[in-house]
Protein backbone atom coordinates (compact mmCIF):
# COMPACT_ATOMS: atom_id res chain seq x y z
CA UNK A 1 0.00 0.00 0.00
CA UNK A 2 1.18 3.47 -0.80
CA UNK A 3 0.23 6.56 1.01
CA UNK A 4 0.53 10.44 -1.00
CA UNK A 5 0.80 13.36 0.91
CA UNK A 6 -2.63 13.90 -0.15
CA UNK A 7 -3.74 11.46 2.39
CA UNK A 8 -2.16 12.77 5.29
CA UNK A 9 -3.55 15.62 3.97
CA UNK A 10 -6.87 14.14 4.13
CA UNK A 11 -6.82 12.62 7.16
CA UNK A 12 -5.80 15.27 9.26
CA UNK A 13 -8.39 17.06 8.24
CA UNK A 14 -10.84 15.10 9.07
CA UNK A 15 -8.83 14.66 12.14
CA UNK A 16 -9.16 18.56 12.88
CA UNK A 17 -5.67 18.62 13.32
CA UNK A 18 -3.67 21.79 11.41
CA UNK A 19 -0.58 20.25 9.84
CA UNK A 20 2.38 21.88 7.82
CA UNK A 21 3.99 20.91 5.26
CA UNK A 22 7.27 19.42 6.70
CA UNK A 23 4.77 17.95 9.45
CA UNK A 24 2.74 16.29 6.03
CA UNK A 25 5.99 15.04 5.03
CA UNK A 26 7.38 13.48 8.34
CA UNK A 27 4.21 11.85 8.44
CA UNK A 28 4.30 10.16 5.09
CA UNK A 29 7.28 8.53 6.20
CA UNK A 30 6.63 7.61 9.25
CA UNK A 31 2.84 6.48 8.42
CA UNK A 32 4.10 4.65 5.46
CA UNK A 33 6.48 2.00 7.67
CA UNK A 34 3.52 1.98 9.79
CA UNK A 35 1.22 0.62 7.30
CA UNK A 36 3.59 -1.78 6.56
CA UNK A 37 3.52 -3.48 9.36
CA UNK A 38 -0.11 -3.47 9.07
CA UNK A 39 -0.02 -4.97 5.91
CA UNK A 40 0.75 -8.37 7.38
CA UNK A 41 -2.58 -8.33 8.66
CA UNK A 42 -4.32 -8.08 5.22
CA UNK A 43 -3.28 -11.15 3.63
CA UNK A 44 -4.87 -13.33 6.59
CA UNK A 45 -7.52 -15.28 4.54
CA UNK A 46 -10.13 -13.80 7.36
CA UNK A 47 -13.59 -15.30 5.29
CA UNK A 48 -16.50 -16.31 7.92
CA UNK A 49 -14.66 -15.27 11.22
CA UNK A 50 -17.20 -12.73 13.38
CA UNK A 51 -15.47 -9.66 13.98
CA UNK A 52 -14.91 -9.76 17.54
CA UNK A 53 -15.29 -5.96 19.01
CA UNK A 54 -15.20 -6.78 22.72
CA UNK A 55 -13.40 -9.40 24.61
CA UNK A 56 -16.50 -10.01 26.98
CA UNK A 57 -19.63 -11.50 25.50
CA UNK A 58 -22.52 -8.44 27.09
CA UNK A 59 -24.98 -6.60 26.01
CA UNK A 60 -25.39 -3.25 26.83
CA UNK A 61 -26.73 -2.95 30.53
CA UNK A 62 -30.48 -0.79 30.64
CA UNK A 63 -30.95 1.21 33.74
CA UNK A 64 -34.46 2.83 34.59
CA UNK A 65 -35.49 6.20 32.81
CA UNK A 66 -34.82 8.53 36.23
CA UNK A 67 -32.66 11.46 37.09
CA UNK A 68 -29.30 10.01 38.97
CA UNK A 69 -27.19 13.52 38.10
CA UNK A 70 -27.35 16.60 39.98
CA UNK A 71 -26.97 20.03 37.90
CA UNK A 72 -23.13 20.87 38.37
CA UNK A 73 -23.23 23.35 35.72
CA UNK A 74 -20.65 25.54 37.22
CA UNK A 75 -18.41 23.42 38.67
CA UNK A 76 -18.04 22.03 35.25
CA UNK A 77 -17.62 25.10 33.60
CA UNK A 78 -15.27 26.32 36.40
CA UNK A 79 -12.73 24.55 33.68
CA UNK A 80 -13.94 25.94 30.45
CA UNK A 81 -11.33 27.96 28.63
CA UNK A 82 -14.10 31.17 27.84
CA UNK A 83 -18.17 30.69 29.05
CA UNK A 84 -20.39 33.32 29.33
CA UNK A 85 -23.74 33.53 31.23
CA UNK A 86 -23.62 29.89 31.50
CA UNK A 87 -22.70 29.16 27.68
CA UNK A 88 -19.63 28.06 26.82
CA UNK A 89 -17.99 30.91 24.19
CA UNK A 90 -16.87 30.24 21.02
CA UNK A 91 -16.81 31.94 17.68
CA UNK A 92 -19.35 32.51 16.12
CA UNK A 93 -20.76 30.09 13.28
CA UNK A 94 -23.48 31.64 11.60
CA UNK A 95 -23.65 34.83 10.53
CA UNK B 1 9.71 1.28 56.49
CA UNK B 2 10.47 2.13 52.54
CA UNK B 3 10.72 -1.41 52.09
CA UNK B 4 7.65 -2.72 54.14
CA UNK B 5 4.98 -4.74 52.51
CA UNK B 6 1.07 -3.42 52.68
CA UNK B 7 0.69 -6.21 55.75
CA UNK B 8 3.73 -4.60 57.55
CA UNK B 9 2.73 -1.29 57.17
CA UNK B 10 -1.16 -1.82 58.18
CA UNK B 11 0.02 -3.49 61.36
CA UNK B 12 2.27 -0.45 62.35
CA UNK B 13 -0.87 2.04 61.72
CA UNK B 14 -2.97 -0.15 63.63
CA UNK B 15 -0.69 -0.87 66.45
CA UNK B 16 0.09 2.78 66.78
CA UNK B 17 3.82 2.76 66.11
CA UNK B 18 3.40 5.06 63.37
CA UNK B 19 0.68 7.59 62.26
CA UNK B 20 -0.09 8.18 58.93
CA UNK B 21 0.76 11.76 58.71
CA UNK B 22 4.46 10.37 59.71
CA UNK B 23 4.38 7.97 56.82
CA UNK B 24 3.08 10.26 54.41
CA UNK B 25 5.54 12.96 55.64
CA UNK B 26 8.33 10.17 54.96
CA UNK B 27 7.60 9.65 51.82
CA UNK B 28 6.83 13.26 50.70
CA UNK B 29 10.86 13.71 51.76
CA UNK B 30 11.70 11.27 49.74
CA UNK B 31 10.03 12.65 46.50
CA UNK B 32 11.48 15.93 46.89
CA UNK B 33 14.70 14.73 47.49
CA UNK B 34 14.75 12.10 44.67
CA UNK B 35 11.55 13.13 42.10
CA UNK B 36 13.77 16.14 40.27
CA UNK B 37 15.81 13.28 39.06
CA UNK B 38 13.61 10.94 38.15
CA UNK B 39 10.85 12.88 37.13
CA UNK B 40 8.19 9.81 38.21
CA UNK B 41 6.09 12.43 39.35
CA UNK B 42 3.79 15.21 37.60
CA UNK B 43 1.96 17.11 40.64
CA UNK B 44 2.25 16.58 44.39
CA UNK B 45 0.79 18.36 46.81
CA UNK B 46 1.88 18.05 50.08
CA UNK B 47 -1.17 19.67 52.08
CA UNK B 48 -3.57 17.71 50.20
CA UNK B 49 -1.42 14.79 51.32
CA UNK B 50 -1.44 15.36 54.64
CA UNK B 51 -4.76 16.16 54.65
CA UNK B 52 -6.00 13.00 53.65
CA UNK B 53 -3.02 11.27 56.31
CA UNK B 54 -4.95 13.12 59.38
CA UNK B 55 -8.22 11.55 58.26
CA UNK B 56 -7.21 8.51 57.92
CA UNK B 57 -5.17 8.92 61.34
CA UNK B 58 -8.64 9.87 63.12
CA UNK B 59 -10.31 7.01 60.93
CA UNK B 60 -7.75 5.01 62.91
CA UNK B 61 -8.28 6.27 66.16
CA UNK B 62 -12.04 5.95 65.89
CA UNK B 63 -11.69 1.94 64.92
CA UNK B 64 -13.30 2.81 61.62
CA UNK B 65 -10.17 1.36 59.36
CA UNK B 66 -9.97 -1.11 56.52
CA UNK B 67 -6.06 -3.17 56.01
CA UNK B 68 -5.27 0.00 53.28
CA UNK B 69 -6.41 3.03 55.76
CA UNK B 70 -3.67 5.56 56.21
CA UNK B 71 -1.29 3.88 53.15
CA UNK B 72 0.26 5.94 50.65
CA UNK B 73 -0.59 5.49 47.15
CA UNK B 74 0.75 6.83 44.31
CA UNK B 75 -1.84 7.09 41.65
CA UNK B 76 -1.54 7.72 38.00
CA UNK B 77 -2.08 10.89 36.08
CA UNK B 78 -4.83 9.23 33.83
CA UNK B 79 -6.64 8.80 37.05
CA UNK B 80 -8.88 11.86 37.31
CA UNK B 81 -8.91 13.13 41.13
CA UNK B 82 -11.23 16.07 42.50
CA UNK B 83 -9.42 19.00 43.24
CA UNK B 84 -6.04 17.72 41.40
CA UNK B 85 -4.23 18.55 38.23
CA UNK B 86 -4.90 15.74 36.27
CA UNK B 87 -2.85 16.50 32.72
CA UNK B 88 -2.97 12.38 31.42
CA UNK B 89 0.85 13.26 30.57
CA UNK B 90 -0.57 16.17 27.68
CA UNK B 91 -0.28 19.58 26.72
CA UNK B 92 -3.51 19.25 26.21
CA UNK B 93 -4.59 18.87 30.03
CA UNK B 94 -2.46 20.93 31.45
CA UNK B 95 -4.30 23.30 33.00
CA UNK B 96 -7.00 20.39 33.68
CA UNK B 97 -7.88 20.38 37.64
CA UNK B 98 -10.54 17.75 37.97
CA UNK B 99 -13.83 18.79 38.99
CA UNK B 100 -14.93 14.95 39.85
CA UNK B 101 -13.23 11.26 41.20
CA UNK B 102 -12.61 8.23 38.82
CA UNK B 103 -14.19 5.45 40.71
CA UNK B 104 -10.93 4.11 41.31
CA UNK B 105 -9.59 7.09 43.26
CA UNK B 106 -13.06 7.20 44.98
CA UNK B 107 -12.66 3.01 46.25
CA UNK B 108 -8.95 4.17 47.73
CA UNK B 109 -9.94 7.37 49.30
CA UNK B 110 -12.95 5.47 50.73
CA UNK B 111 -10.91 2.65 52.04
CA UNK B 112 -8.48 5.60 54.00
CA UNK B 113 -5.51 5.72 51.47
CA UNK B 114 -3.39 8.63 50.92
CA UNK B 115 -3.15 9.72 47.83
CA UNK B 116 0.76 10.59 47.54
CA UNK B 117 0.71 12.72 44.01
CA UNK B 118 -0.23 12.11 40.34
CA UNK B 119 2.60 9.99 38.53
CA UNK B 120 3.93 10.69 35.07
CA UNK B 121 3.03 8.73 32.40
CA UNK B 122 3.73 8.69 28.28
CA UNK B 123 1.09 11.18 26.62
CA UNK B 124 -2.90 9.91 26.74
CA UNK B 125 -0.81 6.60 27.84
CA UNK B 126 0.83 6.44 23.84
CA UNK B 127 3.97 4.81 24.57
CA UNK B 128 6.06 2.32 25.78
CA UNK B 129 8.92 4.33 27.35
CA UNK B 130 7.52 7.24 29.05
CA UNK B 131 8.85 9.25 26.39
CA UNK B 132 6.06 11.13 24.91
CA UNK B 133 4.92 12.70 28.19
CA UNK B 134 4.75 16.68 27.90
CA UNK B 135 6.59 16.48 31.16
CA UNK B 136 9.49 15.23 29.94
CA UNK B 137 11.28 11.25 29.93
CA UNK B 138 11.13 9.33 33.63
CA UNK B 139 14.87 7.92 34.40
CA UNK B 140 14.85 4.00 35.26
CA UNK B 141 15.63 3.38 38.95
CA UNK B 142 18.07 1.02 37.99
CA UNK B 143 19.84 2.66 35.77
CA UNK B 144 19.05 6.32 34.71
CA UNK B 145 20.56 6.32 31.37
CA UNK B 146 17.20 3.73 30.79
CA UNK B 147 14.09 4.08 30.13
CA UNK B 148 11.22 2.97 32.74
CA UNK B 149 9.41 1.91 30.25
CA UNK B 150 5.09 2.98 29.58
CA UNK B 151 2.91 4.15 29.74
CA UNK B 152 3.03 3.56 33.36
CA UNK B 153 6.53 4.86 33.61
CA UNK B 154 6.11 7.18 36.60
CA UNK B 155 4.08 4.39 38.64
CA UNK B 156 6.80 2.26 38.15
CA UNK B 157 9.67 4.16 38.73
CA UNK B 158 7.85 5.51 42.01
CA UNK B 159 7.35 1.97 43.38
CA UNK B 160 11.27 1.06 42.84
CA UNK B 161 12.83 3.88 44.05
CA UNK B 162 10.34 3.57 47.28
CA UNK B 163 8.83 6.81 46.44
CA UNK B 164 5.79 5.31 47.35
CA UNK B 165 4.77 1.84 48.67
CA UNK B 166 2.30 0.73 46.05
CA UNK B 167 1.16 3.02 43.19
CA UNK B 168 -1.79 2.88 40.46
CA UNK B 169 -1.61 2.10 36.80
CA UNK B 170 -3.80 1.40 33.13
CA UNK B 171 -2.98 -1.03 30.53
CA UNK B 172 -3.98 -0.78 27.31
CA UNK B 173 -1.35 -2.87 25.51
CA UNK B 174 0.90 -3.63 27.88
CA UNK B 175 1.26 -0.26 30.07
CA UNK B 176 1.23 -1.84 33.76
CA UNK B 177 3.41 -4.88 32.66
CA UNK B 178 5.35 -3.66 30.80
CA UNK B 179 7.26 -0.36 32.95
CA UNK B 180 7.07 -3.08 35.88
CA UNK B 181 8.88 -5.51 34.04
CA UNK B 182 11.89 -2.88 32.98
CA UNK B 183 11.57 -0.74 37.07
CA UNK B 184 12.01 -4.84 38.36
CA UNK B 185 8.61 -4.84 40.23
CA UNK B 186 5.42 -6.49 39.93
CA UNK B 187 2.03 -5.08 38.25
CA UNK B 188 -1.26 -6.56 37.44
CA UNK B 189 -3.74 -5.72 34.21
CA UNK B 190 -7.11 -7.93 35.51
CA UNK B 191 -9.89 -9.32 33.34
CA UNK B 192 -10.96 -6.33 31.41
CA UNK B 193 -14.57 -5.29 33.01
CA UNK B 194 -12.89 -5.60 36.60
CA UNK B 195 -11.89 -2.22 37.01
CA UNK B 196 -14.06 0.60 36.85
CA UNK B 197 -13.38 3.09 33.29
CA UNK B 198 -15.02 5.60 34.92
CA UNK B 199 -12.44 8.82 35.32
CA UNK B 200 -10.24 7.02 33.59
CA UNK B 201 -8.84 8.96 30.69
CA UNK B 202 -10.07 6.84 27.66
CA UNK B 203 -7.66 5.69 24.98
CA UNK B 204 -8.66 2.29 23.23
CA UNK B 205 -11.82 1.63 25.55
CA UNK B 206 -12.47 -1.96 24.49
CA UNK B 207 -9.20 -2.34 25.91
CA UNK B 208 -8.11 -0.09 28.48
CA UNK B 209 -7.86 -1.59 31.97
CA UNK B 210 -6.61 0.14 35.77
CA UNK B 211 -4.79 -2.19 38.05
CA UNK B 212 -2.13 -1.92 40.60
CA UNK B 213 1.37 -2.01 40.47
CA UNK B 214 3.29 -2.93 43.84
CA UNK B 215 6.76 -4.79 45.21
CA UNK B 216 5.36 -7.87 45.35
CA UNK B 217 2.08 -10.40 44.82
CA UNK B 218 0.35 -10.06 48.20
CA UNK B 219 0.52 -6.28 48.25
CA UNK B 220 -0.95 -6.13 44.59
CA UNK B 221 -3.85 -9.15 45.91
CA UNK B 222 -4.50 -6.74 48.85
CA UNK B 223 -5.36 -3.75 46.59
CA UNK B 224 -7.11 -5.78 44.10
CA UNK B 225 -9.43 -5.97 46.83
CA UNK B 226 -10.33 -2.58 46.66
CA UNK B 227 -9.87 -1.61 43.29
CA UNK B 228 -12.34 -4.26 41.92
CA UNK B 229 -15.72 -4.05 41.81
CA UNK B 230 -19.03 -2.98 39.40
CA UNK B 231 -19.44 0.58 39.03
CA UNK B 232 -22.97 1.81 37.32
CA UNK B 233 -21.10 4.51 35.98
CA UNK B 234 -19.43 2.14 33.66
CA UNK B 235 -21.43 0.46 30.70
CA UNK B 236 -18.72 -1.86 30.59
CA UNK B 237 -18.02 -2.81 34.12
CA UNK B 238 -18.82 -6.53 35.25
CA UNK B 239 -21.07 -7.85 37.98
CA UNK B 240 -19.83 -10.22 40.06
CA UNK B 241 -19.69 -11.84 43.29
CA UNK B 242 -16.85 -9.83 45.51
CA UNK B 243 -13.66 -11.90 45.70
CA UNK B 244 -10.53 -12.14 48.01
CA UNK B 245 -7.87 -12.10 45.96
CA UNK B 246 -5.48 -12.63 49.05
CA UNK B 247 -7.04 -16.11 49.74
CA UNK B 248 -5.14 -18.72 47.60
CA UNK B 249 -2.04 -16.90 48.36
CA UNK B 250 0.08 -19.92 50.16
CA UNK B 251 -1.71 -22.68 47.94
CA UNK B 252 0.89 -24.84 46.97
CA UNK B 253 1.67 -24.64 43.18
CA UNK B 254 2.60 -28.41 42.69
CA UNK B 255 0.80 -30.06 39.91
CA UNK B 256 0.24 -26.89 38.13
CA UNK B 257 0.31 -26.52 34.85
CA UNK B 258 2.62 -24.23 32.96
CA UNK B 259 1.86 -23.32 29.28
CA UNK B 260 4.87 -21.90 27.43
CA UNK B 261 4.13 -20.95 23.90
CA UNK B 262 6.24 -21.60 21.76
CA UNK B 263 5.69 -18.29 19.55
CA UNK B 264 7.23 -16.31 22.41
CA UNK B 265 10.43 -18.49 22.78
CA UNK B 266 11.01 -18.27 19.20
CA UNK B 267 13.25 -15.79 17.56
CA UNK B 268 12.91 -12.06 19.09
CA UNK B 269 13.70 -12.61 22.66
CA UNK B 270 17.12 -11.60 23.79
CA UNK B 271 20.03 -14.18 25.17
CA UNK B 272 19.96 -12.02 28.60
CA UNK B 273 15.99 -12.37 28.94
CA UNK B 274 15.91 -15.72 27.89
CA UNK B 275 18.51 -16.84 30.52
CA UNK B 276 16.29 -15.22 33.07
CA UNK B 277 13.08 -16.40 32.41
CA UNK B 278 14.81 -20.36 32.08
CA UNK B 279 15.84 -19.52 35.94
CA UNK B 280 12.19 -18.01 36.56
CA UNK B 281 10.85 -21.51 34.93
CA UNK B 282 13.83 -23.73 36.77
CA UNK B 283 12.23 -22.31 40.56
CA UNK B 284 8.66 -23.57 39.08
CA UNK B 285 9.78 -26.79 38.55
CA UNK B 286 11.55 -27.03 41.98
CA UNK B 287 8.54 -26.27 43.42
CA UNK B 288 6.45 -28.83 41.39
CA UNK B 289 4.69 -27.43 38.62
CA UNK B 290 4.60 -29.31 34.91
CA UNK B 291 5.60 -27.45 31.14
CA UNK B 292 3.56 -27.95 28.43
CA UNK B 293 4.25 -26.59 25.05
CA UNK B 294 1.71 -24.48 23.81
CA UNK B 295 0.98 -22.94 20.53
CA UNK B 296 -0.67 -19.16 19.45
CA UNK B 297 -0.22 -19.11 16.11
CA UNK B 298 -1.70 -16.05 15.20
CA UNK B 299 0.32 -13.97 18.30
CA UNK B 300 2.28 -12.93 15.21
CA UNK B 301 -0.27 -10.56 13.74
CA UNK B 302 -0.99 -8.77 17.33
CA UNK B 303 0.91 -6.31 17.31
CA UNK B 304 -0.35 -5.13 13.76
CA UNK B 305 -3.98 -5.85 14.99
CA UNK B 306 -3.16 -3.74 18.04
CA UNK B 307 -1.80 -0.76 15.60
CA UNK B 308 -5.15 -1.02 14.15
CA UNK B 309 -7.70 -1.36 17.10
CA UNK B 310 -6.28 1.03 18.82
CA UNK B 311 -5.34 3.95 16.91
CA UNK B 312 -9.27 3.83 15.80
CA UNK B 313 -10.69 3.52 19.58
CA UNK B 314 -8.61 6.68 20.24
CA UNK B 315 -8.83 8.55 17.28
CA UNK B 316 -12.68 8.30 18.53
CA UNK B 317 -12.03 9.41 22.10
CA UNK B 318 -9.63 11.85 21.04
CA UNK B 319 -12.15 13.73 19.53
CA UNK B 320 -13.35 15.29 22.30
CA UNK B 321 -10.39 17.49 23.02
CA UNK B 322 -11.78 20.64 20.89
CA UNK B 323 -10.81 23.81 23.18
CA UNK B 324 -14.31 24.55 24.11
CA UNK B 325 -15.07 22.48 27.04
CA UNK B 326 -12.25 21.90 28.69
CA UNK B 327 -7.99 22.05 28.85
CA UNK B 328 -6.18 23.77 26.10
CA UNK B 329 -7.17 26.46 23.70
CA UNK B 330 -5.09 27.91 21.09
CA UNK B 331 -4.44 31.56 21.78
CA UNK B 332 -5.12 32.59 18.32
CA UNK B 333 -8.15 32.04 16.13
CA UNK B 334 -10.60 33.36 13.47
CA UNK B 335 -12.84 30.82 13.06
CA UNK B 336 -14.06 28.09 14.98
CA UNK B 337 -12.80 25.51 12.67
CA UNK B 338 -9.49 27.23 13.08
CA UNK B 339 -10.15 27.25 16.98
CA UNK B 340 -10.35 23.27 16.79
CA UNK B 341 -7.79 22.43 14.70
CA UNK B 342 -4.73 24.77 15.79
CA UNK B 343 -5.90 23.66 19.49
CA UNK B 344 -5.53 19.86 18.68
CA UNK B 345 -2.16 20.59 16.13
CA UNK B 346 -0.77 22.84 19.66
CA UNK B 347 -2.41 21.06 22.49
CA UNK B 348 -1.25 16.79 21.40
CA UNK B 349 2.11 15.72 21.19
CA UNK B 350 3.83 13.63 18.16
CA UNK B 351 3.12 10.12 18.85
CA UNK B 352 -0.87 11.09 19.75
CA UNK B 353 -1.44 12.34 16.83
CA UNK B 354 0.48 9.93 14.49
CA UNK B 355 -2.17 7.39 16.04
CA UNK B 356 -5.12 9.91 15.55
CA UNK B 357 -4.07 9.58 11.96
CA UNK B 358 -3.49 6.33 11.71
CA UNK B 359 -7.17 5.96 13.37
CA UNK B 360 -8.64 8.20 11.06
CA UNK B 361 -7.37 6.64 7.76
CA UNK B 362 -8.42 3.21 9.08
CA UNK B 363 -11.94 4.29 10.28
CA UNK B 364 -12.46 6.28 7.18
CA UNK B 365 -14.53 6.17 4.12
CA UNK B 366 -13.42 3.22 1.41
CA UNK B 367 -10.59 1.63 4.43
CA UNK B 368 -13.14 0.28 6.97
CA UNK B 369 -13.63 -3.21 5.86
CA UNK B 370 -9.80 -3.75 4.95
CA UNK B 371 -8.27 -2.80 8.25
CA UNK B 372 -10.91 -2.13 11.10
CA UNK B 373 -12.72 -4.89 10.71
CA UNK B 374 -10.59 -7.57 9.45
CA UNK B 375 -8.17 -6.06 12.71
CA UNK B 376 -11.78 -7.30 14.42
CA UNK B 377 -11.83 -11.10 13.11
CA UNK B 378 -7.84 -11.35 13.55
CA UNK B 379 -8.72 -10.49 17.47
CA UNK B 380 -11.00 -13.31 17.65
CA UNK B 381 -8.67 -16.09 15.91
CA UNK B 382 -6.06 -14.37 18.61
CA UNK B 383 -8.77 -14.51 21.48
CA UNK B 384 -9.36 -18.52 19.97
CA UNK B 385 -5.62 -19.39 20.19
CA UNK B 386 -5.84 -18.63 24.11
CA UNK B 387 -9.15 -20.75 24.42
CA UNK B 388 -7.48 -23.58 22.96
CA UNK B 389 -4.13 -23.59 24.92
CA UNK B 390 -6.55 -23.62 28.01
CA UNK B 391 -7.78 -26.58 27.38
CA UNK B 392 -4.08 -27.60 28.16
CA UNK B 393 -2.58 -25.83 30.79
CA UNK B 394 -3.69 -23.92 33.88
CA UNK B 395 -1.68 -20.69 33.01
CA UNK B 396 0.76 -19.29 30.17
CA UNK B 397 4.23 -17.86 31.36
CA UNK B 398 7.36 -15.86 28.86
CA UNK B 399 9.01 -12.97 29.00
CA UNK B 400 7.59 -9.57 29.72
CA UNK B 401 9.48 -7.66 26.80
CA UNK B 402 12.04 -9.04 24.16
CA UNK B 403 14.40 -7.19 25.89
CA UNK B 404 15.37 -5.43 29.36
CA UNK B 405 14.78 -1.73 29.51
CA UNK B 406 16.73 0.75 26.50
CA UNK B 407 18.23 3.63 26.82
CA UNK B 408 16.49 7.24 26.74
CA UNK B 409 16.57 8.34 23.29
CA UNK B 410 17.60 5.30 21.61
CA UNK B 411 14.00 4.33 19.91
CA UNK B 412 12.69 7.55 19.63
CA UNK B 413 12.91 8.01 16.29
CA UNK B 414 11.80 4.31 15.33
CA UNK B 415 8.27 4.09 16.25
CA UNK B 416 7.80 0.56 14.80
CA UNK B 417 10.82 -0.39 16.90
CA UNK B 418 8.89 0.79 20.06
CA UNK B 419 5.61 -0.69 19.10
CA UNK B 420 7.43 -4.24 18.67
CA UNK B 421 7.86 -3.97 21.98
CA UNK B 422 4.97 -5.11 23.00
CA UNK B 423 4.86 -8.27 21.32
CA UNK B 424 3.96 -10.30 24.14
CA UNK B 425 1.39 -8.02 26.50
CA UNK B 426 -0.73 -6.96 23.74
CA UNK B 427 -1.24 -10.13 22.35
CA UNK B 428 -2.84 -10.89 26.09
CA UNK B 429 -4.82 -7.23 26.01
CA UNK B 430 -6.76 -8.29 22.86
CA UNK B 431 -7.85 -11.55 24.54
CA UNK B 432 -9.22 -9.34 27.58
CA UNK B 433 -7.21 -12.23 29.62
CA UNK B 434 -5.70 -11.19 32.88
CA UNK B 435 -2.04 -10.50 32.64
CA UNK B 436 0.78 -9.86 35.21
CA UNK B 437 4.60 -9.18 34.98
CA UNK B 438 6.70 -9.94 38.31
CA UNK B 439 10.92 -9.40 38.81
CA UNK B 440 12.56 -12.15 37.93
CA UNK B 441 16.25 -11.50 38.04
CA UNK B 442 18.47 -9.22 35.81
CA UNK B 443 19.77 -9.05 32.10
CA UNK B 444 22.41 -7.21 30.58
CA UNK B 445 24.10 -4.53 32.39
CA UNK B 446 22.21 -5.40 35.71
CA UNK B 447 18.74 -4.03 34.39
CA UNK B 448 15.44 -5.78 35.36
CA UNK B 449 13.87 -8.29 33.33
CA UNK B 450 9.88 -9.50 34.20
CA UNK B 451 8.24 -12.85 34.15
CA UNK B 452 4.88 -12.65 32.37
CA UNK B 453 1.94 -15.04 33.34
CA UNK B 454 -0.92 -14.72 31.53
CA UNK B 455 -4.13 -16.32 33.62
CA UNK B 456 -7.30 -17.56 31.89
CA UNK B 457 -10.56 -14.78 32.53
CA UNK B 458 -11.15 -14.32 36.26
CA UNK B 459 -8.22 -16.56 37.35
CA UNK B 460 -6.43 -13.32 39.19
CA UNK B 461 -6.42 -15.50 42.42
CA UNK B 462 -4.55 -17.82 41.31
CA UNK B 463 -2.21 -15.91 39.25
CA UNK B 464 -1.18 -14.29 42.46
CA UNK B 465 -1.13 -17.73 44.10
CA UNK B 466 1.42 -18.73 41.77
CA UNK B 467 3.27 -15.23 41.58
CA UNK B 468 3.42 -15.35 45.40
CA UNK B 469 4.91 -18.88 45.45
CA UNK B 470 7.55 -17.81 43.62
CA UNK B 471 8.26 -14.51 45.37
CA UNK B 472 8.52 -17.00 48.70
CA UNK B 473 11.42 -18.95 47.22
CA UNK B 474 13.64 -15.70 45.28
CA UNK B 475 14.11 -12.15 46.45
CA UNK B 476 14.10 -10.19 43.59
CA UNK B 477 11.20 -8.50 44.11
CA UNK B 478 12.59 -7.36 47.29
CA UNK B 479 15.70 -5.81 45.77
CA UNK B 480 16.32 -2.19 45.74
CA UNK B 481 18.10 0.55 42.99
CA UNK B 482 21.75 0.42 44.78
CA UNK B 483 22.67 3.96 44.94
CA UNK B 484 18.97 4.55 46.84
CA UNK B 485 19.28 3.27 50.11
Amino acid sequence: MTLSLDDIRRVAKLARIEISETDAQQNLVRLSGIFDLIEQMRAVDTQGIKPMSHSQDMVQRLREDIVTESDQRVLFQSVAPQVEDGYYLVPKVIE
Amino acid sequence: MLNASLRQLSLLLSEKKISSTELTSEFLSRIKALNPDLNAFITIDEEKSLDQASAADQMIAAGRSTPLTGIPIAQKDIFCARGWLTTCGSKMLSNFVSPYDATVIERFDQAGMVNLGKTNMDEFAMGSSNETSYYGPVKNPWDRLAVPGGSSGGSACAVAARLAPVATGSDTGGSIRQPAALCGISGIKPTYGLVSRYGMIAFASSLDQGGPMAKSAEDLALLLNTMVGFDEHDSTSLQRAKENYAQDLEKPVNGLRIGLPKEFFAEGMSSDVSSAIEAALAEYRKLGATFVEVSLPNSKLAVPVYYVLAPAEASSNLSRFDGARYGYRTAQYSSLEDLYTKTRAEGFGEEVKRRILIGTYVLSHGYYDAYYLQAQKLRRLIAEDFRKAFEQCDLIMGPTTPTVAFNIGEKCDDPIQMYLSDIYTSTASLAGLPGMSIPAGFGSKNRPVGLHIIGNYFQEAQMLNVAHCYQQVTNWHELTPPENL
